[in-house]
């Protein structure tokens, strides 16, 4: 209790710390961030080493209801991982304060953003939660308008995200308050013992008004409108948070959902299981054809949470036939969600370490950067060998250990299991593949080849704390892939009062064992023999190779017989894409642009050809434009009713008051 | 007399690594003949390979270290695998961790470090070839993983050596309908995994129509011959576990040497008979355009799904 009391006074210290001057301003706000991410981190580890929460209340701070704190291994595991992302990113706006975020408004929005975040998995009653919550939208929201003076998709962003996550944070409330009217107190342990009396009917609109909330925050289609937005137009360290960190706290915040309701209908999963693999395949189709490197992360965020989801789902669905399989299923979305944490924030905090140097996010106009900036280079690519689950990583070990639960899962199964399970094989496969693409691209044209704009050439290697952020985050990514016993010791004990474990799963530190069911793999060998198989073919390429004294030599490459000289021969990120864009044409549905205009001599000549190709994203297209358009008809029509008469406003208040007495009566 | 499950690894990675070229070497000798020529005789990828080996290394001028690693990761990535999998015998070194999915995925490591390495080169070829290569893959995944799902469900288990032992102990499960339709689809895996008629065309030479060679363009000398070998590796390897898959006839169930020699050559034989067969499918088939592949991809999906609703429906 005293630790977290700790955690939260550092935190708003550190919040206060932003009036300090520009010179020593994010120096002293990071260096106290640092602190609160160790403190917690560090009570994180002790609940998950120990098995014991972290309890405590106190009848101040907040009238009526007190703060109830209950850091449980569940929230535990939750606050560890968002410390190790939050202490990567601070340590990243250290160098990144010379390109944006040193103002005092940021500087304490971030403080407040990383206090909050840690804080959120620790809240042990409603009113604590939601608070918090708040204060975590809020402060982000700041981080999302950052850029809003200089550019207007930042501002537009901005309005997405508050939109939408105060949506989702309305439904949350009322999901909660409806479950917390009905037990002895407002904490959530009351909660839990009460709403088994509940009647099968509320329980399930509680539990979809949660599940629409938090899934609103973990940008699970089609609530994901505001995440290539938000990600895209924050600050990298902000961005990596949001990433890393706050959808997280979606997930955390449906897994809360279950523990309060239990495990409920087979509907409430079908349901959640259907958002899964929409948010999964839209997301991965989205990130392989975006040409946009930060957009590009985020659609990929809302896929990795679609499969997390499609876990959670997985999990419910089995829980009543197949107890193993079901805690099997949630030890492998916790794991996944750890592992997405890992390697998107390594992923965020490389691009921003690009935008740094190159001002740019357009992979067309990037390119090159192997040789420029080796070590973010270096970085990026472990990050998206792990998302795109490529052993030994742990984006691997994730899909294995998903995959072996759903295989699991068909014991014993229904039919309607059976069918559910294999398509949710199949999105896990198709997700796996795009998602493939899209990284090959990222790093692909991004990364290697040539430089393909001026200020890609230019670019040099970023300050030295913008090259440890990411590998910090990049070496937990091969870490927890090669040895995963430590990550599945801890996340074994936080989904244990969720669903306990009775899987048989052992990890090995040097890999993952399910003894009832013959699965095990071991990244660790793999590696181990992978890379010894290298470095015997690389000294056989030595030794058998050039004749003496002949060194490699560089060339200019092939280009039908003509020299290539120029770097816009190169594939750009969009016809990588094309061949994928056609195949899912009728998805997708782009919007292409060709304006030929003819000589006036004959028309047979062209003078001129303009192209152009839009690839936005169809759901805000399709859903939320007319939608948004009808509220503004409807806005407009509405100023009939307000003429500026007196007279009418107080008829209005005296029908809405009769009204009023009507319901109440 | 057994044999220590290193050495069984060992002999495994030379039958993969001496017999992988030589396959290819059998199905261009299948198909010169069916198309009424003499063509090279069944050595010639090992004396190109030999050839590519002495010659000097080259690069494109403004490449990185990734287009020198994607080579070495493909070769190294199959040897792995070719020493881990069930193809000679059922006791290969680390019987307990080989999984079926974890074997997918390391071929698929060898696959993603060549697509890196044609971005790298900065040319259009390299791209074309990334992104073709890429997008089929993609397509492809959902086919294998469900077909996995389809083999795992006797036994529950995506271990690929008990998946293989099951099928060698209990021949109806080799013929029951679950079976059949997975390893249907896996036809059609294979195919665009190893890139031949009529997902790609392994002996084009025009640029535009290239899928894989366009990937691999830029390389010669050793480079070239470490993806050739690595590349006939991964062909053998999925040939191999396909006819295991199929037909377990004459595994090794043990260590034991002689086991392990009937093993040898039971494999190879099964995996001839089957390249001889795709050659002959090849020079009667016409490549597909691009775009309508997914059909075919498609198809050997919804050959997957049924066989694992057949599977869970049945037992």
């Amino acid at each position: 209790m005293i630790v977290l009391a700790l955690v939260a006074g550092l935190g708003v210290f550190a919040t206060l710390a932003a009036l300090a001057s520009r010179a020593v301003r994010v120096q002293l706000v990071a260096g106290l961030l640092g602190l609160v991410e160790v403190v917690a981190g560090a009570a994180a580890i002790h609940v998950l080493a120990t098995n014991r929460s972290i309890a405590g209340h106190t009848a101040s701070l907040v009238p009526f209801t007190g703060v109830t704190i209950d850091l449980t291994p569940l929230g535990a595991l939750f606050t560890l991982t968002t410390a190790v992302v939050a202490l990567a990113a601070t340590i990243h706006w250290v160098g990144y304060r010379r390109h944006a975020m040193s103002s005092v408004s940021a500087s304490s929005a971030f403080a407040l953003f990383v206090t909050s975040l840690l804080l959120v998995p620790a809240a042990g009653d409603v009113v604590t939660f939601l608070v918090l919550w708040e204060v975590m939208a809020l402060s982000s929201l700041v981080l999302v308008a950052h850029d809003h003076a200089k550019r207007d998709e930042a501002r537009q962003a901005a309005w997405w995200y508050g939109a939408m996550t105060q949506g989702g944070a309305a439904l949350i409330t009322l999901g909660l308050v409806v479950l917390a009217g009905h037990a002895a107190n407002p904490g959530f342990s009351a909660i839990a013992a009460s709403a088994s009396h509940l009647p099968a009917a509320t329980r399930g609109a509680v539990f979809l008004a949660l599940f629409i909330g938090f899934g609103a925050k973990a940008g699970l289609v089609p609530a994901h409108v505001w995440l290539p937005r938000a990600h895209a137009e924050a600050p990298a360290p902000a961005s990596a948070l949001l990433s890393g960190a706050m959808v997280n706290l979606g997930i955390y915040g449906i897994v809360l959902a279950r523990t309060l309701l239990g495990v409920g209908a087979t509907w409430w999963w079908l349901v959640a299981g259907f958002f899964g693999v929409i948010s999964a395949l839209y997301g991965s189709l989205y990130a392989a054809t975006s040409a946009d490197l930060k957009r590009l992360l985020a659609y990929s965020t809302s896929d990795n949470m679609g499969l997390v989801v499609i876990g959670l789902s997985a999990s419910g669905l089995f829980a009543a036939r197949n107890p193993a399989a079901s805690s099997l299923a949630l030890v492998a979305t916790l794991f996944l969600v750890t592992a997405h944490a890992l390697y998107k924030s390594t992923l965020f905090l490389g691009a921003g370490s690009v935008q740094y140097a190159t001002h740019e996010r357009d992979l067309d106009r990037l390119g090159g950067l192997a040789r420029t900036m080796p070590i973010t280079t270096a970085v990026v690519v472990i990050g998206a060998l792990a998302v795109a689950a490529l052993p030994p990583l742990n984006g691997f070990g994730a899909e294995w250990l998903v995959v072996q639960s759903l295989v699991h899962g068909l014991t014993n199964a229904d039919p309607v299991t059976t069918v559910t399970t294999a398509l949710f094989v199949a999105a896990l496969a198709l997700t796996g593949g795009l998602t493939i693409v899209a990284f090959v691209k990222a790093v692909g044209v991004g990364f290697l080849g040539r430089a393909r704009s001026e200020s890609a050439e230019r670019a040099r290697e970023v300050p030295v704390s913008m090259r440890i952020a990411p590998a910090i985050t990049a070496a937990a990514c091969v870490i927890v892939g090669v040895a995963p016993g430590l990550a599945i010791t801890a996340i074994a004990r936080a989904s244990d009062a969720v669903a306990p474990n009775r899987s048989g799963l052992a990890a090995t530190l040097s890999g993952f064992h399910l003894e009832a069911l013959r699965g095990a793999v071991d990244p660790l060998a793999l590696a181990l023999g992978a890379v010894a198989a290298t470095l015997v073919v690389a000294g056989l390429r030595r030794a058998g190779g050039p004749r003496a004294g002949a060194k490699l030599r560089a060339f200019e490459p092939w280009g039908s017989g003509r020299a290539v000289t120029s770097a816009r021969m190169q594939y750009t990120a969009t016809s990588f894409a094309e061949p994928l864009q056609r195949v899912f044409d009728d998805v997708l549905a782009p919007q292409h642009d060709l304006d030929v205009s003819h000589a006036l001599e004959s028309r047979y000549y062209v003078e001129r050809v303009a192209y152009a190709s839009a690839n936005d994203d169809i759901v805000e297209r399709r859903l939320y434009r007319p939608v948004l358009a009808l509220a503004a008809v409807l806005g407009v029509r509405a100023r009939a009713l307000a003429n500026g008469s007196v007279h009418r406003y107080l008829a209005y208040g005296f029908v809405v008051l009769v009204i009023a007495l009507v319901v109440v009566s | 007399m057994s044999l220590a499950s290193p050495l069984i690894g060992a002999v495994q990675l030379a039958l993969v690594v001496l017999g992988g070229p030589l396959l290819l070497g059998l199905m261009r000798v299948v198909r010169s003949r069916l198309e009424g020529r003499d063509g090279p005789p069944v050595s010639q990828p090992w004396r190109d390979i030999a050839k590519l080996a002495r010659k000097q290394r080259t690069r494109p001028s403004e490449s990185s270290w990734i287009f020198a690693a994607a080579p070495l990761v493909l070769v190294a990535t199959a040897a792995t695998v070719a020493v881990l999998a069930p193809l000679v015998t059922l006791a290969p070194p680390l019987a307990g961790s080989t999984d079926f999915i974890a074997v997918i995925f390391v071929l698929l490591v060898g696959s993603v470090a060549l697509a890196l390495a044609a971005l790298d080169t900065g040319t259009a070829f390299g791209g074309m070839g990334a992104s073709r290569a890429l997008t089929i893959g993609a397509l492809v995944e959902p086919a294998l993983l469900v077909a996995v799902l389809a083999l795992s469900l006797p036994l529950h288990s995506t271990n690929l050596i008990a998946i293989v032992a099951n099928g060698s102990r209990h021949v109806s499960t080799l013929l029951g309908p679950s079976h059949l339709l997975a390893l249907g689809s896996f036809i059609v895996v294979i195919l665009a995994e190893s890139g031949r008629l009529p997902v790609d065309n392994p002996s084009t030479h025009l640029e535009l129509t290239m899928i894989y060679e366009a990937l691999i363009l830029e390389y010669s000398g050793p480079d070239l011959a470490a993806v050739t070998l690595g590349e006939s590796m991964r062909l053998a390897i999925w040939l191999g576990l396909f006819v295991n898959l199929v037909a377990p006839v004459g595994i090794a169930a043990n260590a034991h040497a002689l086991a392990v020699v009937v093993g040898l050559v039971a494999l190879s034989l099964k995996v001839a008979v089957v390249g001889i067969a795709i050659a002959i499918f090849e020079v009667t088939t016409a490549k597909l355009r691009l775009f309508r592949l997914p059909e075919l991809l498609a198809g050997g999906f919804i050959l997957a799904l049924l066989g694992v609703v057949t599977g869970a429906v049945m037992r």
